[in-house]
């Protein structure tokens, strides 16, 4: 896959799949692509050449289908809407009728931990919190794949590891498969079965570390000497760039789980 | 493993805190309003100063009250003329704002003329839409007051449709909305910030040119005629006396707009706190 913007070739030989229920982390220093390749699987842009294949079908066939939410770095609530209107919204448009909404932005409301705050406007909740409706937002319709780019990046140390321990139980407790976008390699090694390291200008894969840590993991993981293991070791794939080379190709993306 | 720490909520301001609030708002400006008056009276009384140049307050507000019936109804007049040209300006405004966003291209062609236009003194015109619309109507001064509402309603709105946070255009995108789905659940939402900003400058804007329109030639009834008239008559006291029932009427009408603006948009930053 080829991703080619005026003369900036943001992405090249891009070619990686993921399995149905894998958690997979995309990580690489700035303009390594990583956003893009996300946007690529979203169909939010088009390659230039290649495709992206969502569950066996296009990417943008994917989209029109909705078997995918999205997390940003921002949580990109809207203003206007209370944060129950705002977790229905993806359900609103799905056509649900009223009650079935109701009652899924109940379960999603206490799945992220924010039973009671369905009437609260965005700008009452903190940053973390603002952070989880998005996401509970991004699950309300169970889609089968969860596409996140650095949610828990503006958040400070504290409230990203708390909520990186959430997004693992939620990611347990509904199957989706996740793709999930970091700057940060403890988050990547904490979270991920796999993490894809790419290197920049073109982006492109460096290589790929399985993460064989036991779940569900908690705050023991980060003090287990494995864990440092494939920190160092991501870290040294980081740092030698793109000396390693993937084949060219599609990528192809699973998502497994309860289907939306 | 998580037991769902809660972060602290902003608490709203409690009814007697919302009191306080007020007279640590307003308290000031009136204490200095007040003061600001005594001062007017007493040099105009103190320095003798002569009534045709200057009335003293207590002056003009005795013909406020006396003629306050034809006044009343002055202010009315001319006050019709200001809202009609604000609701035809502010609706083609709009109306254009959206036609502009949806289509950029033509937007793009539009507006370096629009803000030109902003830029021409609008108010010149006054005289040629009397003659066009009849001098003696209502509807040449609401052709005026149009004319200066429709520009920056028509900026301000534009600039709001289109100044959407580009993650939330990808968000309506990932959920596989289309264009008209995008603009009534985040771009219209997303102006309407923009679009009271420039309604409250287009109240101002509206009574400015129904009282200018009226200046040059208009019926009697209006209060542009009579500030004009009585000024020329050196009736200087009923002068400033139309001229406080106009702003009376610009602040009300202003007011109404804020009122509606908190009232629709609660859930926005700049209706919280103090303005």
């Amino acid at each position: 896959m080829l991703f080619a913007r005026g003369n900036v070739q943001a992405l090249a030989d891009i070619d990686l799949d993921v399995r149905p229920g894998e958690f997979v982390s995309l990580i690489g220093p700035s303009g390594c692509g990583k956003s893009t390749l996300l946007r690529v699987i979203g169909d939010l842009v088009e390659p230039t050449t290649g495709e992206a294949l969502v569950n066996g079908k296009p990417a943008r066939r994917a989209r029109l289908d909705r078997d995918y939410g999205i997390v940003f770095q921002s949580a990109v609530l809207y203003d206007w809407r209370t944060v129950a209107k705002n977790i229905s919204l993806p359900l609103e448009m799905d056509g649900w009728e009223r009650g079935r909404r109701a009652e899924r932005v109940r379960e999603m409301l206490e799945l992220v931990e924010l039973t009671g705050f369905g009437g609260h406007y965005p700008w009452q909740l903190s940053g973390g919190m603002q952070q989880r409706v998005a996401i509970a937002r991004a699950l309300a319709f169970e889609p089968a794949l969860l596409l996140m780019d650095e949610p828990f990046g503006a958040l400070d140390e504290m409230t990203r590891e708390r909520l990186n321990s959430e997004l693992l139980r939620l990611w347990s407790m509904m199957g989706a498969t996740v793709v999930f976008v970091t700057h940060s390699i403890a988050e990547a090694a904490f979270l991920s079965t796999r993490v894809v390291v790419m290197s920049p200008r073109p982006g492109r894969i460096a290589g790929i570390v399985e993460i064989d840590l036991p779940q569900p993991r908690t705050i023991d993981t980060r003090e287990d000497p494995r864990f440092f293991a494939y920190v160092t070791e991501i870290r040294e794939l980081l740092r030698r760039g793109g000396t390693s080379s993937a084949a060219p190709g599609d990528a192809a993306l699973a998502g497994g789980g309860q289907p939306g | 493993m998580s037991t769902g720490v809660l972060e602290p909520v902003v608490p709203g301001p409690s009814a007697p805190g919302r009191i306080a609030g007020g007279v640590r708002q307003w308290g000031p400006a009136l204490v200095l309003a007040a003061f600001g008056l005594l001062l007017w009276e007493g040099l105009v009384q103190g320095l003798d100063v002569q009534r045709f140049l200057l009335p003293a307050p207590s002056a003009i507000a005795g013909t406020l009250w006396e003629d306050r019936s034809s006044l009343w109804s002055s202010g009315l007049y001319t006050f019709s003329e200001a809202l009609g040209g604000f609701v035809a300006g502010g609706l083609l405004g709009v109306f254009a704002a959206l036609v502009f966003a949806r289509w950029r291209g033509l937007g793009a062609a539009v507006m370096p003329l629009a803000i030109a236009a902003n830029a021409v003194p609008i108010i010149a015109f006054a005289p040629i839409t009397n003659q066009w619309f009849g001098p003696l109507e209502k509807t040449s001064k609401m052709a005026i007051a149009a004319f200066l509402v429709f520009f920056p309603v028509m900026v301000n709105t534009l600039r709001g449709l289109t100044s959407v946070d580009p993650s939330a255009i990808e968000l309506m995108r990932s959920y596989g909305a289309g264009e008209a789905q995008t603009f009534r659940r985040v771009r219209i939402p997303t102006s309407l910030p923009y679009l009271f900003t420039a309604l409250k400058i287009a109240t101002v804007l509206a009574m400015i040119g129904a009282i200018v329109g009226e200046y040059f030639l208009s019926s009697q009834e209006a209060l542009g005629f009579q500030i004009r008239n009585a000024s020329a008559l050196f009736d200087f006291e009923t002068a400033w006396a139309a001229i406080v029932v106009a702003s009376l009427f610009g602040i009300a009408f202003y007011a109404a707009v804020a009122l509606a603006e908190r009232r629709l948009m609660g859930w926005h930053h700049s209706t919280r706190g103090a303005e």
